[in-house]
């Protein structure tokens, strides 16, 4: 059963803008996606259907065999703790240390302390940060930021991790890091959605890619190329 | 909801009353006035009622009977006047004991009366009380239909002065207090509106780790309810205080003998509860009236 399953999903913005005109696919679990097209074409769009902070006007979305356009609004919070998110600038709070980012996303869905300490740790492993949990976001560099995010977005065990242009502001050295540590966690079974306009990366680590244009998918590839020029 | 939770909620709650400064002072400020005003209002107001009750209750039918009734037609009229279920109590004074006290109240004077108890030219006389003195004018309509009534007496202006002034200050009053507390609320919706601006990418971050709706709220639910709750400090401890002070210097002592203030217990503890009420209410209201919008994402 795929993961992640969109039919004929249309998104119209209530000023008019028809970000996306019919869109389907299907995403099995473990796979690991790349959304490439240019700005503007409905990539964001597209992600923020996924994780319901857009409804879709028309259409059906769903995931983990639940259809989003049926579930409750109050069911919303459980869904995403499926999901991990992780975003281009990061969104770390800014006066909580690198431990308390990466608990506070296990505090709020109430999870006990000792849970919180075990799990924190073994994450921030993950993303090779241990020595650094004590840290406040501005000691460290963009990468070893977007590593404390990627920590956040993972720590509750997610199924599916999108991550909408994770490398877009890093630079390509560090841009590589970050998508070993990415690797690493879909060889562990997460299922990973990134939108990125990095050609380098899409061209040399062969993933499936799935281009928008318009709205529309005008290519799905099993091990494509980035294909446009940047 | 988890203990340790609740322990979160109080302390980021208490956290965004520090971090908001001047606003938070704002809008203590603004609770503070309104309930300054609406804690005066309600000590006049219960006063006033107070006033109105005491007067009330002294508003007496005077029911004339007529010279020529027998005994056994006045008892009949003393059933009557007793079967009215709208009549609270009703008192004989037969004419002898009305002439005396005439004699009595004009001191030397009435000497010059005396002569009149072997030809006592006054009527027997029923003093009525009404059950609920506004249905007054009906029950004196009633009597004045019974047989044998030479005439009814009841003092009709003060009484209807009384009811039109008291409530033209209760209407101020409600007017007043409904227009401050909506500017209370206000204020105290835009200061918890900065805490969320200010917090707009941690409850974004709340909501998509999953955190649900009453969570994010809580602590938001709570700055209010802290605003309006040190708000009502001040104005608590200052109407207190000052009805105390008034009450021992001129509250016992009007001149007026109809004129009587209430004690100040437990008026004051009274006022100190409703304006806790009020503050909270106000806070709460405010804050729910800022998260609401800001949850939608």
């Amino acid at each position: 059963m795929g993961l992640i399953q969109m039919q004929d999903v249309w998104k119209t913005y209530p000023n008019g803008v028809m970000a996306v005109n019919g869109i389907s696919i299907y995403i099995k679990k473990g796979e690991f996606v790349y959304v490439v097209g240019p700005s503007g074409a409905g990539k964001s769009t597209f992600i923020k259907m996924m994780f319901r902070e857009e409804k879709p006007t028309r259409g059906e979305i769903s995931i983990d065999g639940k259809n989003l356009s049926k579930i409750k609004e109050r069911h919303i919070p459980y869904l995403r703790r499926n999901m991990g998110v992780v975003f281009q600038d990061f969104k770390l709070l800014p006066s909580l240390t690198v431990f308390e980012n990466v608990s506070f996303a296990m505090e709020v869905i109430e999870e006990s302390k000792a849970n919180i300490k075990k799990r924190v740790m073994e994450v921030l492993d993950v993303v090779r940060l241990k020595n650094k949990a004590r840290f406040l976001p501005h000691e460290l560099s963009g990468g070893e930021q977007q590593r404390v995010a990627i920590a956040r977005a993972i720590v509750n065990n997610p199924s599916v991790l999108i991550a909408d242009e994770p490398t877009g502001n890093l630079d390509p050295e560090t841009s590589w890091e970050i998508m070993r540590i990415l690797e690493e966690i879909n060889d562990r079974g997460t299922t990973i959605i990134m939108a990125t306009h990095n050609r380098d990366i899409v061209d040399s680590m062969r993933k499936r890619v799935i281009a928008i244009e318009n709205g529309r998918i005008s290519r799905d590839e099993a091990r494509g190329m980035y294909g446009y020029e940047s | 909801m988890r203990a340790r939770t609740v322990g979160r909620h109080i302390n980021e709650g208490g956290k965004n009353i520090i971090r908001n400064g001047w606003m938070t002072f704002a809008s203590v400020s603004a609770v503070t006035v309104t309930l300054l005003v609406v804690g005066a209002f309600l000590l006049l107001i219960m006063n006033l009622n107070h006033f109105a009750d005491s007067l009330e209750d002294d508003v007496e039918i005077r029911v004339f009977v007529e010279l020529t009734t027998s005994e056994t037609e006045q008892e009949n009229l003393n059933t009557n006047l007793e079967d009215f279920e709208t009549i609270d109590s009703v008192e004989y004074i037969p004419k002898d004991e009305g002439l005396e006290t005439f004699i009595d109240s004009l001191g030397e004077q009435g000497d010059y009366f005396k002569g009149l108890r072997d030809e006592n030219p006054l009527n027997d006389v029923y003093v009525v009380h009404a059950e609920n003195p506004e249905d007054t004018e009906v029950i004196v309509e009633e009597i004045e239909s019974l047989e044998h009534v030479e005439g009814v007496e009841y003092g009709r202006d003060i009484f209807d002065q009384l009811f039109t002034a008291t409530d033209f200050i209760r209407i101020i009053g409600v007017v007043l207090i409904g227009g401050l507390s909506f500017t209370a609320i206000f204020l105290i919706a835009n200061t918890i509106k900065l805490t969320i601006v200010a917090r707009k990418n941690e409850i974004q971050i709340m909501k998509l780790v999953g955190a649900t709706n009453g969570f994010i709220r809580w602590p938001f639910f709570i700055e209010g309810l802290l605003l309006g709750t040190f708000g009502s400090i001040i104005p608590i401890a200052l109407l207190w205080f000052g009805y105390v002070q008034f009450y021992e210097m001129i509250g016992e002592s009007t001149g007026l003998d109809f004129f009587e203030f209430l004690p100040t217990y437990p008026l004051v503890i009274q006022n100190a509860i409703l304006l806790l009420g009020i503050g909270a209410i106000v806070g709460v209201w405010g804050s729910v009236m800022s998260v609401r919008k800001f949850l939608k994402v």
